[in-house]
């Protein structure tokens, strides 16, 4: 095992506010019906900031600017205007992205690594995409001039912070939607900055809102009889909750939801590169990834030889301070999440599925988990069938394509799939086969602002991303 | 010499391409004639066949459920008189039958006008299909009797999805004689698969039903029940198409398609 020497990022091109009010009507300002709440550092469980908890009123007064912003200003304005305000957005986001990092790994406890090589430039590009279909409309099929929809409630999760607000906001936007923005209340830091960045950029008072809090709040959020749209990313419970919230209403709905996707390896596929495939299939960003590879189906024939490979791999990831540049595998984002992690693993271990983690020393401070692997799992046990969202894999086996598709289908997920295999012809039959959304062939976790992302069954409906993308925020 | 006595037709359900009576037995007068009322138990037997019929009908060529959907059309403009008969009128017919027409012409467009590659920054292969949800469950619009259902149909089946459809319980004899079209059509059966009788005892087995994957709500007058539907439906989280107002005269649009179909993408990378 090689020894690192510490390489940590400096915190110092961040500075972060003792406390943070809403960002309403572009401005700043305290909660009028709200208390407020402390984002902490999962790594080390300091306190970072006070935040603004948004009541009911408070809601209220963030969807009044927004319809404002929407009938006065954002709405009859140019699409090609809206397209250099996004395009400002995009830049200043290039501009200031080591400190959008830092933020967000010290809010979120991910690697630096990530935030900064992955996170902040899909961000940019997301923005930068959808600046440019502003005065596009027209031609992106949905007829000759397609129609904002008007207010567009968003609440999204804490695995990518920064990156779902991208996802949300630049599509409604671009679209001439206005838009108030519900961040999670663990990491709600950058958001917070992209509010400064929006007043930076002179965008209109009013045409993007930021409401922090916790589920009440985005209840509040998606009830408010003033919103036209709503986009939810998060756990399948609460989109499930939403859209009996809205049914009978007039207001538009798309849900990103949970997964529990299969990463499916065949005994013709590169064992290294599989296994590269299998880490960053559900150790990426600590497991925290609604499409993680969570389920790991191995041809039995090369499960042994795979496996070996897996534990010799994870012996050597590097778990710790997120802001070191060597980590990759960062903190867990919340105590609860932590709490839930442990649950489903004794549920796995209860159930009779063998578990192993590599030697690995935890800092005492913080909220950590070892990347961990359950092998002699069944399709029946917990694990394999409930989201964990954590560094856990839990392993099966298949002898036949048809075995595997039947198995990697045995859910009622279906956000993504994972084929690893040198066949051809056989990545298209898997590809035809698996109910999923998005379809990874020897590579995971890709994404891209061209790329559609989002699920089948109980996974959500309508995409994110690409041409796609704006059916969403459009009135057809 | 005495009138010839006419030979009846018993209106019966259409399920898994077999016309079964309702399991309960149980009938009701509508347009002059004893109509199968069908049960929560038909509703879930139809789900079954529709749910059996999804693999060979989402997995035909293209090319495939076009030239059935144009035979359908071919069918229907041959039994043109027997709609007029039950009193649809024949504008509506001939409107109904060139609606196939363009639906059958879309199955092997859609996925090219609805997908394709996405450039992405990177070394990747990247490309976007539809795909059918799966088994959707209609409540067919009051009226027009044919063209209404037609349109609600077509849209539905052309992608590879297959229906369960609760029609009009006011005009149900135009459903089931469209029914006998579509069983001489070459369609498989279970593609297409009609309930007669009232919505409120079948379309809330549907719509609570987790097999189904979508639901159209078209022809749901009542918004408490359009409501109370659609939260049944959120438990599977199906695709849910709200009621609204329709033109069925005007031209379709892409929308009672594009609705049914799941975007897959696919990624690869690129390399020597």
């Amino acid at each position: 095992m090689f020894e690192y020497a510490p390489a940590p990022e400096s915190r110092s091109v961040v500075d972060i506010k003792p406390s943070y009010g809403l960002f309403v009507d572009g401005t700043f300002v305290d909660p009028t019906d709200g208390g407020s709440f402390k984002s902490i550092n999962p790594a080390s469980e300091e306190v970072l900031a006070e935040i603004a908890e948004g009541g009911s009123q408070d809601v209220d007064r963030a969807v009044r600017a927004a319809r404002k912003a929407y009938e006065q200003v954002w709405g009859p304005m140019p699409g090609r205007d809206r397209a250099k305000y996004l395009y400002r957005i995009a830049r200043i986001i290039q501009e200031r992205s080591r400190e959008l990092a830092v933020l967000e790994s010290l809010d979120n406890g991910k690697p630096i690594k990530e935030s900064r090589d992955v996170d902040l430039p899909l961000v940019a590009a997301h923005f930068f995409y959808y600046a440019g279909w502003a005065d596009k409309l027209g031609y992106a099929g949905f007829g000759p001039d397609p129609k904002p929809l008007g207010v567009a409630a968003q609440v999204i999760p804490w695995n990518f912070p920064l990156l779902m607000l991208a996802w949300k906001i630049a599509p409604a936007l671009a679209t001439g939607n206005t838009v108030v923005l519900k961040p999670a209340e663990t990491t709600p830091l950058t958001a917070l900055l992209f509010a400064e960045i929006c007043q930076q950029a002179d965008l209109p008072a009013g045409v993007v809102n930021i409401v922090t809090g916790a589920g009440e709040t985005g209840r509040a959020l998606v009830e408010h009889p003033g919103v036209d749209k709503i986009a939810f990313t998060g756990s399948t419970e609460v989109g499930r909750a939403i859209a009996r919230a809205v049914a009978g209403s007039r207001k538009k709905l798309t849900l990103e939801l949970g997964g529990k996707a299969a990463n499916i390896v065949f005994d013709d596929a590169p064992v290294d590169q599989a296994v590269e495939g299998i880490v960053n299939g559900i150790f990426f960003n600590q497991g925290h990834v609604c499409c993680a590879g969570s389920r790991l189906l191995v041809q039995e024939s090369v499960a042994e030889t795979v496996l070996e490979s897996l534990k010799r791999r994870m012996a050597r990831l590097r778990v710790g301070d997120p802001l070191d540049k060597n980590t990759d595998i960062g903190a867990i984002n919340s105590a609860a999440q932590l709490a839930r992690i442990r649950e489903l693993t004794d549920a796995g271990a209860a159930e009779g599925a063998q578990q192993w983690s590599p030697p690995c020393e935890l800092p005492e401070r913080g909220f950590w988990f070892a990347p961990t692997i359950f092998t002699g799992v069944t399709q029946a046990h917990r694990i394999a069938r409930e989201e964990i969202f954590g560094p856990v894999l839990s392993v099966l086996t298949f002898r036949t394509p048809a075995e595997a598709v039947e198995k990697a289908n045995n859910t009622p997920y279906g956000l993504s799939a994972g084929i690893w295999t040198e066949k051809g012809s056989r990545i298209l039959w898997m590809a035809d086969r698996l109910r999923a959304g998005v379809v990874w062939a020897n590579t995971f976790n890709k994404f891209d602002p061209t790329s559609p992302f989002g699920g089948y069954k109980e996974s959500g409906y309508g995409r994110e991303g690409g041409r796609h993308g704006l059916e969403a925020y459009l009135n057809v | 010499m005495s009138e010839r006595v006419a030979v009846r037709k018993t209106y019966k359900l259409f399920i898994g391409g077999k016309f079964p009576r309702s399991e309960s037995g149980r009938s009701y007068l509508v347009q002059d004639s004893n109509v199968s009322l069908a049960s929560r138990k038909d509703a879930r037997d139809a789900v079954i066949a529709a749910r059996a019929a999804v693999r060979g009908w989402a997995g035909a060529t293209a090319y495939n459920r076009g030239q059935i959907l144009y035979r359908v059309a071919e069918m229907l403009e041959g039994r043109r008189e027997q709609f007029v008969a039950l009193g649809v009128p024949g504008d509506e017919v001939d409107a109904a039958t060139d609606r196939w027409v363009w639906y059958a012409g879309w199955s092997d467009k859609l996925p090219q006008v609805y997908g394709g590659a996405n450039p992405v920054a990177g070394p990747y292969f990247n490309l976007s299909a539809p795909e059918p949800t799966g088994v959707v469950a209609v409540v067919a619009p009051e009226a027009p009797a044919l063209l209404g259902l037609v349109s609600v149909i077509a849209p539905a089946i052309v992608s590879g999805n297959t229906v369960v459809v609760s029609a009009s319980p006011a005009a149900p004899l135009a459903a089931v004689t469209l029914a006998e079209v579509l069983a001489t059509s070459d369609l498989p059966g279970g593609v297409v698969n009609i309930l007669t009788g009232r919505h409120a005892e079948t379309v809330p087995t549907l719509a609570a039903h987790m097999d189904v994957n979508a639901i159209d709500l078209t022809g749901v007058t009542d918004p408490e029940l359009a409501a109370d539907l659609e939260v049944k439906a959120a438990e599977n989280l199906k695709r849910v198409l709200r009621p609204a107002d329709h033109d069925w005269s005007g031209d379709p649009g892409l929308g009672r398609m594009t609705w049914l179909l799941e975007t897959k993408t696919v990624w690869h990378p690129k390399g020597v």
